[in-house]
C-alpha cells in the first residue's frame, strides 16, 4: 500500500510539473500582445515595447518561466498586468464563488444520480426503469449552458420565481445568495447527475449479477437489504472514479455556466483575462484549475485504495 | 415488492428535495431598483467591464464610460446635440491668433479627497498627459506649448499652432481634471470633482457609485448607482425583464428589441452614436490602387438591405465618416448608390473581377453578421470573398490593426471626430491622400466657419475616393423602466452621464 501511495504521489507531482510547462508554453504562443491590448489601437511601437519591458515580457522565456514557478511555489501569483491588483487575492475571491457552484452542483448530481441510478438498475426490466433511463439519456445530451438558458427562461423570465442572473456573497445576504445559487447549480448538477446516473446504474447492475449477492438473498435478505449491506460499497468504487472525473468537468462546466448566469467566479475571471491578454492572470488561473483537477484525481486514486481492500494488499 | 418500494421511496425523496429547494424561494420578488424613501438607487446594465480604472495607462471605452463626467470632470464638455458647453470652466476666450485659450474656472469645486480644485490642478492635469500617460490618446495634448495658472480660478493654455481639435479633445478623457494628491492609485481609487464618487468595484460584476454630496453643481437625483456588467446580450436582456437592472445601456442584439417594445413597462430609446461601421480597405494593397475597383465595391453593396438583414434595420446610412451630430455632417449616401450592373462593369474594366479578397472580421456581433452580407453581395458583383474570424481585441489588433495583414475588415470606429485619425497612411487603412490631409490641416487651423467648410470637403473627398465603405452608423439603442428620465437620446460622448438621470 505504501508503494502504491508513493507511486500515485509521484505521478501527481510529475503531472504538475509537465502541466506547468504546457500552461506556460500555451501563453507564449497565444496570438495577441498584452501591451498592445492595454495601450489601445493607436499606440506607438515604442510605447508598446516600453510596456512589454515593464511587464517583464522582454526577459528570456526560461527566466520568465522559472520566476513564475518560483512565485507559485511560494504562493505568490504575481500582479495583474492590467488591473495592477495582486492575482492571488483575485483568484482566492473568485475561487470561493466557483466552489459554491461546484459543490452545490455536485450535491444535486449525487442526490439525483444515486437513487435514480439504483432504481434504474433494480427495475431495469420494468417500464419505470426504462422511462428513467430515457430521461437520463436526454439529460446527457443537453449541455449545461443550454440547461441554464432553459431554466432562466422558465423559472426567471416566465414564472419570475428566481433571479435570472447575478451573485451575492452568502455573508452579505444569505437568502439572496440561495436564490441566485439555485438555477446555476441546477444547470450544472442536473446535467452531471444525468451522466452519473448512467454510471450508477451500470455499477449497480454489475453488482446485482454477482454471486455474493445471490448468496445474501439465499441467506434470507430482501433484495434491497442485500444491495444495501453488500452491494453498494462494491458499486461505489467505479462510481467514485467517475465522480472524480466529473468534479473536473463541473469545474470546467462552471466556466460556461458562470457566463450564462453572470456570476463573478473563476470562469469569468479566466475569460476576461484571455480577452484582455492579462497573460499572467490567465496562466495562474489555468494552473489553479489544473492543480484542482490533478488533486481531485489524486484523491480519487487514494479513495479507490480505501474502498477496495484488494488494492491495499498489493494484489492487483 | 416491499424492497422495490423502498428504492422508489429513496428516489422520490431525492426528487422532492430538489423541487423543494426550488419551491422554498418561490413567490418572493427579485426586484432591485427603488428602495425605501429618500434612498434612491438605480442599476444600469452595461456591456464591457473596465479592465482597470486608470484610463491614463489602459485603453478601452469602458473606463471613461463609467468615470468621465461622473467621477472626473473636464473643463468643457459636449451636450447631447454635440455643442460645446461649460463644465469646470465657466467660460473661455480664444486669442485672435487662435493660439491662447484663457479659461475662467468655477471656484467652489472640490475633489473627493477634500482638496479644492484650482487652476494649478488644471496645469498639473494637462502637463501630466504628456509625462505620465501611456495610451496613444495622449498625442492630442502634443500641441500644447505651455499651461499656466494666472490665478486660482484662471488658466491660460498656449498652443504651438492653432488647433480647433484640441479644445474638442479636452471634452474627452484627456481633458479629465486630476488632483495632484489624488493620482497615486488611479487603477483602483479614482479621485475627481464629479457628481458621483467611486464607492466599490465587485470585479467581474459591478461598479458602485455614491452621490457626491459635496458636489459644487446641481446634485444628482440618485443616491447610489450600480453599473452592472454583462458579457452576454441575452443575460443583459433577462436582467431587465426580471427586474435585476433598470436600464440596458446598449442593446447588443437589435432583433431582440420586440420583447420590450411590446411591453408597457419599458421605454425604448433610439438615437445616434459616433460609431461608423466601416468596411475598411487596405489601401496599400495593389488591388485597391484602382479608383474604379474601390468605387465598384461601394456600389455593389445594397446598404439598406444590409442594415435590414444584419442589424434589424436599426441605425443610419451615412455615406462617409461623419455622424449627424457633428457640425459638418451632410448626407453623402448619394455619392455611391447601389448599382449592381455598374459595379460589375467597373470591376471588369479595372481587371478586378474574379479576384479573391480576404475579409478578416473581429469577433463582434455586428461584424460577424454584416460580414456575411458583404460577402454575398460582393460575390454577386463578381468578386470572391474569403472570411476569417479573428478574436477581438487581441488577435484582430495584432493582425489587422498593427500588421495590416488584411484586404478588408469591418469595425465600428467609435471615437468622436475620427475622420483624420482613421484615414491616414500610418493607420491600418494605409490611406495616403495629400489632398485630404490639406483639408484636415486647414480645418484644424481655421476659424469656426473654415473648420466646417474644410471638414465637409474632407468627408466628401473620402466618399468620392472610396477610401472605404461606410456600411451604417451604429444606433444608440437603450431600453429602460418606463419611469426613468434623463437618458441621453444620442450617445456621442465617451461617458455615460449619470447626473441627469432621475425617476
Amino acid at each position: 500500500m505504501i508503494l502504491r501511495l508513493i507511486e500515485r504521489t509521484g505521478v501527481f507531482l510529475a503531472s504538475l510539473a509537465v502541466s506547468s510547462v504546457l500552461v506556460f508554453a500555451f501563453m507564449v504562443v497565444l496570438p495577441g500582445d498584452p501591451a498592445r491590448v492595454a495601450l489601445g489601437v493607436n499606440a506607438s511601437d515604442e510605447a508598446v515595447a516600453e510596456l512589454r519591458r515593464q511587464f517583464g515580457l522582454d526577459r528570456p522565456l526560461a527566466t520568465q518561466y522559472f520566476d513564475w514557478l518560483g512565485g507559485l511555489l511560494h504562493g505568490d501569483l504575481g500582479t495583474s498586468y492590467i488591473s495592477k491588483v495582486a492575482i492571488g487575492s483575485q483568484v482566492f475571491d473568485r475561487l470561493q464563488v466557483t466552489l459554491w457552484l461546484v459543490i452545490a452542483g455536485m450535491i444535486i448530481a449525487l442526490v439525483v444520480a444515486v437513487p435514480a441510478g439504483t432504481l434504474m438498475a433494480a427495475r431495469h426490466r420494468h417500464v419505470s426503469g426504462l422511462a428513467l433511463s430515457a430521461v437520463s439519456q436526454l439529460g446527457v445530451a443537453v449541455p449545461a449552458f443550454l440547461a441554464g438558458i432553459l431554466l432562466i427562461v422558465v423559472f426567471a423570465v416566465k414564472l419570475g420565481w428566481l433571479p435570472a442572473n447575478g451573485w451575492t456573497p452568502p455573508a452579505q445576504d444569505p437568502q439572496m445568495f440561495l436564490k441566485q445559487l439555485i438555477l446555476p447549480a441546477l444547470a450544472l448538477g442536473l446535467v452531471q447527475g444525468a451522466v452519473l446516473t448512467r454510471y450508477v446504474r451500470s455499477a449497480v447492475l454489475d453488482v446485482l449479477r454477482e454471486d455474493y449477492l445471490r448468496t445474501a438473498r439465499a441467506k434470507g435478505l430482501r433484495p434491497f437489504q442485500a444491495l444495501w449491506r453488500h452491494g453498494l460499497r462494491n458499486a461505489a468504487a467505479p462510481v467514485v472514479t467517475v465522480l472524480g472525473l466529473q468534479l473536473a468537468t463541473l469545474l470546467i462546466g462552471a466556466v460556461v455556466v458562470e457566463r450564462v448566469f453572470v456570476i463573478p467566479g473563476l470562469g469569468s475571471l479566466l475569460l476576461d483575462g484571455v480577452s484582455n491578454r492579462d497573460l499572467l492572470l490567465v496562466q495562474d488561473v489555468v494552473m489553479v484549475l489544473v492543480i484542482a483537477v490533478l488533486l481531485v484525481n489524486y484523491i480519487v486514486d487514494l479513495m479507490y485504495v480505501a474502498l477496495d481492500p484488494r488494492l491495499r494488499t498489493g494484489a492487483r | 415488492m416491499k424492497s422495490s418500494f423502498s428504492i422508489r421511496a429513496v428516489a422520490l425523496v431525492a426528487v422532492a428535495a430538489v423541487l423543494g429547494l426550488t419551491a422554498c424561494s418561490a413567490g418572493s420578488s427579485t426586484s432591485s431598483g427603488s428602495s425605501p424613501a429618500g434612498e434612491q438607487k438605480l442599476t444600469i446594465g452595461l456591456v464591457a467591464e473596465p479592465a482597470s480604472l486608470d484610463f491614463t495607462t489602459t485603453d478601452g471605452a469602458a473606463i471613461p464610460q463609467a468615470l468621465l463626467g461622473n467621477v472626473y470632470e473636464t473643463l468643457v464638455k459636449q451636450d447631447d446635440s454635440g455643442k460645446m458647453v461649460p463644465s469646470l470652466a465657466k467660460s473661455w476666450t480664444v486669442s485672435p491668433d487662435r493660439k491662447t485659450y484663457t479659461f475662467d474656472l468655477v471656484d467652489k469645486a472640490k475633489f473627493t479627497n477634500g482638496k479644492p480644485f484650482t487652476a494649478s490642478d488644471a496645469v498639473f492635469s494637462i502637463n501630466r498627459v504628456k509625462t505620465a500617460w501611456t495610451t496613444s490618446l495622449k498625442a492630442a495634448m502634443d500641441v500644447v506649448a505651455s499651461a499656466k495658472a494666472l490665478s486660482p480660478t484662471q488658466l491660460q493654455v498656449t498652443l504651438a499652432k492653432p488647433s480647433n481639435d484640441w479644445l474638442f479633445r479636452m471634452t474627452t478623457r484627456i481633458g479629465a481634471m486630476f488632483s495632484e494628491s489624488g493620482v497615486s492609485a488611479l487603477a483602483t481609487d479614482p479621485v475627481g470633482t464629479g457628481p458621483y464618487r467611486f464607492s466599490k468595484w465587485n470585479r467581474g460584476d459591478s461598479i458602485v457609485m455614491d452621490r457626491n454630496d459635496a458636489y459644487w453643481g446641481t446634485k444628482p437625483f440618485f443616491q447610489e448607482i450600480t453599473l452592472k456588467y454583462f458579457k452576454d446580450p441575452t443575460a443583459l436582456n433577462n436582467a431587465l425583464l426580471t427586474g435585476t437592472i433598470n436600464v440596458i445601456s446598449t442593446v447588443q442584439a437589435p432583433e431582440a428589441l420586440s420583447q420590450f417594445t411590446s411591453n408597457d413597462k419599458y421605454q425604448v430609446i433610439e438615437g445616434t452614436t459616433n460609431g461608423e461601421v466601416l468596411l475598411s480597405f487596405n489601401n496599400s494593397r495593389p488591388f485597391f490602387k484602382d479608383l474604379r475597383t474601390r468605387q465598384a465595391i461601394r456600389m455593389a453593396i445594397d446598404h439598406k438591405a444590409l442594415l435590414d438583414t444584419c442589424w434589424a434595420g436599426r441605425g443610419k446610412l451615412i455615406g462617409s465618416m461623419v455622424p449627424p451630430t457633428d457640425p459638418w455632417y451632410e448626407d453623402l449616401t448619394g455619392i455611391a448608390p447601389f448599382d449592381l450592373a455598374k459595379a460589375k462593369s467597373m470591376l471588369q474594366a479595372s481587371g478586378a473581377a474574379g479576384k479573391t479578397l480576404r475579409l478578416r472580421l473581429p469577433t463582434l456581433p455586428y461584424a460577424t453578421s454584416c460580414g456575411q452580407v458583404v460577402k454575398s453581395q460582393l460575390e454577386q458583383a463578381g468578386l470572391k470573398v474569403v472570411i476569417d474570424q479573428l478574436e477581438f481585441p487581441a488577435a484582430w489588433l495584432t493582425t489587422v490593426f498593427k500588421n495590416a495583414d488584411y484586404d478588408m475588415s469591418i469595425i465600428a470606429h467609435v471615437e468622436p471626430r475620427d475622420l483624420g485619425a482613421v484615414f491616414n497612411p500610418k493607420y491600418y487603412t494605409r490611406y495616403d491622400d495629400p489632398t485630404l490631409q490639406g483639408y484636415l490641416a486647414a480645418a484644424d487651423a481655421g476659424d469656426g466657419a473654415a473648420q466646417i467648410d474644410n471638414m465637409k470637403k474632407a468627408a466628401r473627398r473620402l466618399s468620392e475616393q472610396a477610401a472605404g465603405d461606410w456600411l451604417f452608423l451604429l444606433p444608440n439603442l437603450m431600453v429602460a423602466d418606463k419611469d426613468i428620465k434623463g437618458l441621453p437620446t444620442n450617445a456621442i460622448t465617451e461617458n455615460f452621464d449619470l447626473s441627469e438621470l432621475s425617476r
